[in-house]
C-alpha cells in the first residue's frame, strides 16, 4: 500500500515497534485515530517529525476516554508539558502503556502518576479524596471519605510517613491480580 | 562549577553519618548507591539554593568560609531559608521522627530515599535502567569488554567519589545515558526490545536511545573487521527479525472478534468479558483437536473411502438432531474407519503382512510407496491430541495460578478497592454510572466491616444459620441424587426398550420414530441441566451469605456436583451397558452408537442453551420491563454460563475417540454461541452488581476445565482404549482385543521386519504395557507437583523474611537519620558557641 509509506518511514515504524507494544498496523491505525481528532491540524506525513500537539480537550473526547472519570489525569500524566497537550508520540505512549501487553511495573508507574493529582510524587490525602470522589461520583459523605482515606493510607503505607510513595503503591498493586486486566484500554 | 564542587565535599560528612552501627552491608550499599545516583541528579536543582547560600557566606566574611563550607547547612539563614521553602513544599506531613529542624544533609538523605526517587526524574529512571541492563547482561554471561565503555564509564574501584568529580550535572546525565546505550547495545535483540518497551520514558526518548544503540552497533560492526560469516549471521538475524515481526502482525490481524470483545468490555467490563475470553480459549482448544484429527484421520480416510456394504441411507432431516441414519457411515464416526493400511502403491500390497479384511478395496494405485496404517494412526492421533491438550491446559493453568493467586495475604483490601477497582475498559455511560455506584456500595460495605469488625452472633443465631445451610445443602444434594437416579433408570428403560424393539424387529417398521426416541435421554439430561441450577439459586437465596464471594463458590460446587454425577452415570451407561453387550440392542458397532449419543448430547446442550437465552434472558427482560415495570435488567450469570461451556467441552473430549469430527461440531457450536450470547448480553443484560474477582475466577475455571473435565474425559478414553473390546465388524480396531493392541502389533511387525529393533519392542513392552510405568509416571508427576508446592512455600517464607527486612531497614534508616540530625545539632551548637565567642571577643 502506497500511503503506508507516506505517513512513516520504515525506520520510524521499526522504532515504534521496538519501543511500544504495538505492531506496524496498529501504529498506523493509531495515527488514523489521532488524525481523526483534528484533521486540519495533524499532518498525514510524519516522516520528518512535525511538531504538532493536540490539546487535552480534543483527546479527552475520544470515546475510549470520554466517560472515564480520570480522563484528564490520564492525558496529563502522559503529556510532557503536564498541561495535557499530546504529541503523536505521547499519544502512542499512552495507549502503549494502557495496552494489554504492558508489564505490571510500567502500568503501575503511570497509574501512580494518574492518581497523583497534585503532582508531588506522593499519593497524599488530598489525592485520595479526589480519587474517591471521582470513583463514586461524590456520593460518599465527607466523613466517609475521610475514613476511607485514613484506612487506605494505614493499610498501604509501609514507611509510616502518612502518604503513599510509589514503593507503597507498587507493593499494593502487586497484590491486586486484577489490576493488569482492568488498567487496560482497548483501542 | 565551583558551587557544585563545594557541595560534593559534603560526601565525607554524609558518609560519616551513614556509618551504620548495625554492620549491615546491604543497607550501607543501597544507601551510598542511592546517594551517588541522586546527588548527581539533584545537583542542578540544588545549585540555586547553594548560590544563595554562597552569597550569605560571602556576606559573613572570608575566614569562616573554609570551615563553613564544610558545614554550611548549619548556617542559621540557610536554615530559615530552608524552612521557608523546602520544608513547606516537601516535608509538610512527614516527620514522626523528630521536630521540624532538619538539616540540609538530613533532607538530602531523605529526598534520596528510594521511595521518593523512583520514577521521579529522568536521570533516576535512566540510572535505574542502567543498573537493570547491567544485571541482565551479567545474568546472560556476556561480560562487556572494557573497551566498550567510554573511559569515564569503565567500572572501577574509583567509585562514587570520583563520579562526583564530574561537575556538570548535565554531563552526568549524558554519560549515564551513554552507558545505558552501551549496555543496550550489548544486549541481545529480544532483551533490548523488552527493556526498551518496559522503560517508563516517552517514545521519543526511547527511540533516540534505540537509534543510538543501533548506530553504535552498526558503527562497531563496520569499524571492526568482521569475518564474512558473522556478517552473514548479522544479516540473517535482521532478516529473521523482520520476518518475525511480519508474522506477529499477521497473527495479530487474525485475532478473532476483536471489535466484538471491545464492545462487550466497553459495556460490561472485565467480568463479563472473561466469559467470552473463556469461550475463545475453548474454541482454540477445539480448533487444535480438529486440526490434528482432521489431518491425520479424516483426510486420509476421506481420500480413500472404504467400500460400503449397504447403500447410503436416505437423508431425512432428523439426522441433524440424532446424528444417526444418513451420517452413520461417514467419516464422522469411528465405524467408518478401516483397519488396513492405506496405500498409494499396488506393488507392495502382496508383500505387506497387513490384516486387511476387505481386500477388495484396493485403493488407487498411482505411484510411490506411501502407506498409512489406519489403526495405528487412529491410536496415536487420539493419544497425541490428548497429550498436547493436556500440556497446554496444565501450562495455562500454572500461568493463571501464578498471575492470580498472590502468595502473601495481607489486608490492604480498601486500598486495592480504591486504586484497582476502576475498570478502564468500560466506556459506556450507563455502565460507568453503574460501576461507580457499585464501587460506592462496596466501599460502604468495607467501611462498615472496618468500623464494626465482626458482629457477635449468639449461639442461637449461629445454630439457626447452620440449620439453614444444612437444609439448603440437603435440598440440593437430594435433588441431584434424585435427578441422577432418574437419569440412570430412564436410560436403563430406554435401553430395554431398544432391546425389545431390536428383538421384535420393530425398527424396520418405523425407523423415524425409533430414531426420535433416541433423543429422549439427551433431552432429559439437558432439561435437568437447565432447571436444577435455578433450584440451586433459590436455595442460595434462602441461605443469605455474608461474604459476596461465598455464594459464587457454593453455586459452582453445586452445579459441578450435578454435572459430574450425571456424566458419570452416562459414562457408566455407555461403557458398562452398551459396550458390554452391543448385540442385545441390535448394534453391530457400539462405538458409532456412543459417538452418536455424544453428538446428540452436545446438540441438545446447545439447543437448551439457546432456549435458556431466549426464555431466561430475552423473554424475562421483556416480562420484567413490560409487566413488572422494573427498570432493572437480568444479570448475566457468568459462573453458570462458564460451567455450561465446561460441560459441553467435556462431552466433546469424551466423544473424540468415537466421533473424530466432534470437535468440528463443537467449533460450530461455540462460534454460534459467541454471537448469540453476545447479542443477548448486549440486548438483555446489565453489568453484574456483585464484585467479581476476574483473574481468580478465571483460574478456577481453567482448573475445573483441567481437573474434573479433561481428566475425567481422558480417564474414560484411556479406559476404553485399554480394556474394552472393540466391535468385531467395524472400525479400525476390529479383530483386536483392545484398541491399545494396535500399537503392540505394530511393534511386533517392526521387530519381524527388522530384528535390530528388538530394543524398541522391549521398550514398548516394558514402558507401555507394564502398569508399573504408569505408576512411575504418575509418581514423577506428583513429585514435581510436590516440589513446586515446596518452592511456593519457600517463596512465601522468603517474602516474609524480606518484609521483615524492609521493616528493619526502615528502622535503620530512621535511626540513621536521627543520628545524622543529632550530629548536625551538635555541630550547630558548637558553631554557635564559636560564634558567640567570636562576637564576645
Amino acid at each position: 500500500m502506497g500511503n503506508k509509506q507516506t505517513i512513516f518511514t520504515d525506520e520510524q515504524l521499526d522504532a515504534y515497534q521496538d519501543c511500544t507494544f504495538f505492531t506496524r498496523k496498529e501504529i498506523l491505525r493509531l495515527h488514523g485515530r489521532y488524525h481523526e481528532l483534528a484533521p486540519h491540524l495533524v499532518p498525514m506525513d510524519y516522516t520528518n517529525d512535525p511538531d504538532c500537539k493536540l490539546p487535552l480537550a480534543l483527546i479527552v473526547n475520544m470515546p475510549e476516554l470520554k466517560e472515564n472519570p480520570f480522563r484528564n489525569r490520564i492525558v496529563e500524566a502522559f503529556s510532557e508539558d503536564g498541561a495535557g497537550n499530546l504529541s503523536f508520540n505521547e499519544f502512542v505512549d499512552m495507549f502503549s502503556v494502557l495496552s494489554e501487553m504492558a508489564p505490571r511495573e510500567l502500568k503501575a508507574i503511570y497509574a501512580f502518576k494518574i492518581y497523583d493529582f497534585n503532582v508531588d510524587n506522593y499519593l497524599c490525602k488530598e489525592d485520595l479524596e479526589k480519587t474517591l470522589n471521582k470513583l463514586t461520583k461524590e456520593e460518599l459523605t465527607p466523613e466517609e471519605v475521610e475514613l476511607v482515606c485514613e484506612k487506605t493510607i494505614e493499610e498501604a503505607d509501609l514507611d509510616g510517613d502518612n502518604k503513599l510513595s510509589f514503593t507503597d503503591f507498587e507493593n499494593m498493586i502487586s497484590r491486586a491480580p486484577d489490576f493488569l486486566s482492568t488498567f487496560h484500554i482497548r483501542i | 562549577m565551583a558551587l557544585n564542587h563545594t557541595f560534593d565535599l559534603n560526601h565525607p560528612l554524609l558518609e560519616a553519618g551513614l556509618e551504620s552501627p548495625v554492620n549491615e552491608d546491604t543497607v550501607h550499599d543501597s544507601f551510598s548507591q542511592l546517594i551517588a545516583e541522586q546527588s548527581d541528579n539533584e545537583g542542578l536543582s540544588d545549585a540555586f539554593e547553594l548560590q544563595q547560600l554562597q552569597r550569605d557566606l560571602d556576606e559573613e566574611g572570608q575566614d569562616n568560609v573554609v570551615r563553613l563550607s564544610r558545614r554550611r547547612h548549619d548556617d542559621r539563614d540557610r536554615r530559615k531559608h530552608q524552612r521557608n521553602e523546602e520544608w513547606e513544599d516537601d516535608e509538610r506531613q512527614t516527620d514522626t521522627l523528630m521536630g521540624e529542624q532538619w538539616s540540609s544533609d538530613t533532607l538530602k538523605v531523605l529526598s534520596s530515599m528510594p521511595s521518593r526517587t523512583i520514577g521521579r526524574s529522568r536521570g533516576a529512571i535512566i540510572s535505574q535502567y542502567y543498573n537493570r541492563t547491567m544485571q541482565l547482561r551479567r545474568r546472560r554471561q556476556s561480560r562487556p569488554s572494557i573497551r566498550d565503555f567510554s573511559r569515564s564509564a569503565r567500572p572501577s574501584i574509583r567509585g562514587y567519589g570520583i563520579e562526583a568529580d564530574i561537575t556538570d550535572a548535565e554531563g552526568v546525565e549524558v554519560s549515564k545515558r551513554d552507558r545505558l546505550v552501551n549496555n543496550l547495545q550489548n544486549l541481545s535483540v529480544s532483551d533490548r526490545v523488552r527493556m526498551l518497551r518496559a522503560m517508563p520514558l516517552s517514545v521519543a526518548e526511547k527511540s533516540e536511545l534505540r537509534r543510538l544503540a543501533l548506530q553504535k552497533e552498526r558503527h562497531s560492526h563496520s569499524g571492526r573487521r568482521i569475518p564474512c560469516c558473522s556478517q552473514l549471521k548479522y544479516y540473517i538475524i535482521i532478516a529473521l527479525r523482520h520476518s518475525w515481526y511480519s508474522w506477529l502482525s499477521f497473527l495479530h490481524s487474525l485475532q478473532l472478534w476483536q471489535v466484538a470483545l471491545k464492545r462487550v468490555s466497553g459495556r460490561f467490563g472485565t467480568a463479563v468479558l472473561s466469559y467470552f475470553l473463556f469461550l475463545k480459549t475453548l474454541l482454540f482448544f477445539n480448533l487444535l483437536l480438529f486440526l490434528v484429527t482432521g489431518v491425520f484421520l479424516v483426510l486420509p480416510q476421506a481420500v480413500h473411502p472404504p467400500l460400503l456394504l449397504d447403500g447410503r441411507r436416505r437423508f431425512s432431516g432428523l439426522e441433524l438432531l440424532t446424528g444417526a441414519g444418513y451420517f452413520s457411515d461417514t467419516v464422522m464416526y469411528y465405524g467408518y474407519y478401516c483397519n488396513y493400511t492405506l496405500h498409494r502403491s499396488c506393488r507392495d500390497n502382496g508383500g505387506e503382512p497387513n490384516m486387511s479384511v476387505s481386500n477388495g478395496t484396493r485403493l488407487d494405485c498411482v505411484l510411490g510407496h506411501l502407506s498409512y496404517k489406519m489403526p495405528l494412526a487412529y491410536f496415536f492421533t487420539i493419544g497425541v491430541a490428548f497429550f498436547i491438550t493436556c500440556i497446554i491446559l496444565v501450562y495455562s493453568m500454572s500461568k493463571s495460578f501464578g498471575q492470580s493467586f498472590t502468595i502473601d495475604k495481607s489486608h490492604s483490601i480498601l486500598a486495592m478497592k480504591v486504586f484497582c477497582s476502576w475498570d478502564f475498559k468500560v466506556i459506556k455511560k450507563t455502565s460507568v454510572k453503574l460501576m461507580s455506584e457499585n464501587i460506592f456500595i462496596q466501599l460502604k460495605e468495607l467501611l462498615a466491616e472496618v468500623s464494626y469488625k465482626s458482629v457477635q452472633n449468639t449461639t442461637c443465631q449461629k445454630l439457626g444459620r447452620l440449620m439453614v445451610h444444612g437444609l439448603a445443602w440437603a435440598i440440593c444434594i437430594a435433588n441431584t441424587a434424585a435427578c441422577v437416579f432418574g437419569v440412570c433408570r430412564f436410560s436403563e428403560y430406554m435401553h430395554q426398550n431398544l432391546q425389545q424393539s431390536s428383538r421384535a424387529d420393530l425398527a424396520a417398521k418405523n425407523p423415524l420414530l425409533n430414531e426420535a426416541s433416541l433423543l429422549a435421554v439427551p433431552v432429559l439430561v439437558s432439561l435437568i441441566n437447565l432447571l436444577l441450577p435455578g433450584l440451586f439459586n433459590l436455595a442460595a437465596w434462602m441461605e443469605d451469605y455474608d461474604s459476596p464471594s461465598v455464594p459464587t463458590y457454593v453455586s459452582i460446587s453445586r452445579n459441578l456436583m450435578l454435572k459430574v454425577s450425571v456424566l458419570a452415570v452416562l459414562c457408566y451407561h455407555w461403557l458398562g451397558r452398551v459396550a458390554a453387550d452391543p448385540e442385545s440392542i441390535g448394534l453391530t458397532c457400539w462405538e458409532t452408537f456412543v459417538g452418536q449419543e455424544l453428538y446428540r448430547f452436545l446438540l441438545m446442550d446447545f439447543i437448551f442453551i439457546l432456549l435458556d437465552t431466549l426464555f431466561g434472558e430475552f423473554l424475562w427482560r421483556l416480562f420484567s420491563e413490560k409487566v413488572l415495570k422494573r427498570r432493572r435488567k437480568p444479570v448475566f450469570d457468568i459462573a453458570r454460563n462458564v460451567l455450561e461451556l465446561i460441560y459441553g467441552q467435556t462431552l466433546a473430549w469424551l466423544g473424540v475417540l468415537f466421533t473424530p469430527l466432534l470437535p468440528a461440531v463443537q467449533i460450530l457450536k461455540l462460534f454460534l454461541l459467541f454471537y448469540i450470547k453476545k447479542s443477548s448480553v448486549m440486548m438483555n443484560c446489565q453489568a453484574p452488581r456483585k464484585p467479581y474477582r476476574v483473574s481468580q475466577m478465571t483460574t478456577i475455571f481453567i482448573t475445573l476445565l483441567c481437573f474434573p473435565s479433561f481428566l475425567g474425559a481422558s480417564v474414560c478414553v484411556t479406559y476404553t482404549m485399554w480394556s474394552i473390546t472393540p466391535s468385531t465388524s467395524c472400525g479400525p480396531f476390529r479383530e483386536l482385543k483392545t484398541m491399545f493392541q494396535a500399537g503392540k502389533r505394530w511393534v511386533e511387525e517392526l521387530q519381524k521386519d527388522n530384528p535390530n529393533l528388538s530394543a524398541l519392542a522391549m521398550a514398548h513392552a516394558y514402558l507401555v504395557e507394564n502398569p508399573l510405568f504408569l505408576f512411575v509416571g504418575a509418581g514423577i508427576f506428583l513429585i514435581v507437583i510436590y516440589f513446586h508446592s515446596q518452592v511456593v512455600d519457600g517463596q512465601r517464607k522468603i517474602i516474609n523474611l524480606l518484609q521483615e527486612h524492609i521493616e528493619n531497614e526502615g528502622e535503620d534508616k530512621k535511626f540513621l537519620i536521627t543520628r545524622l540530625q543529632f550530629i548536625h545539632e551538635q555541630n550547630r551548637t558548637h558553631t554557635r558557641r564559636v560564634k558567640s565567642q567570636d562576637s564576645s571577643c
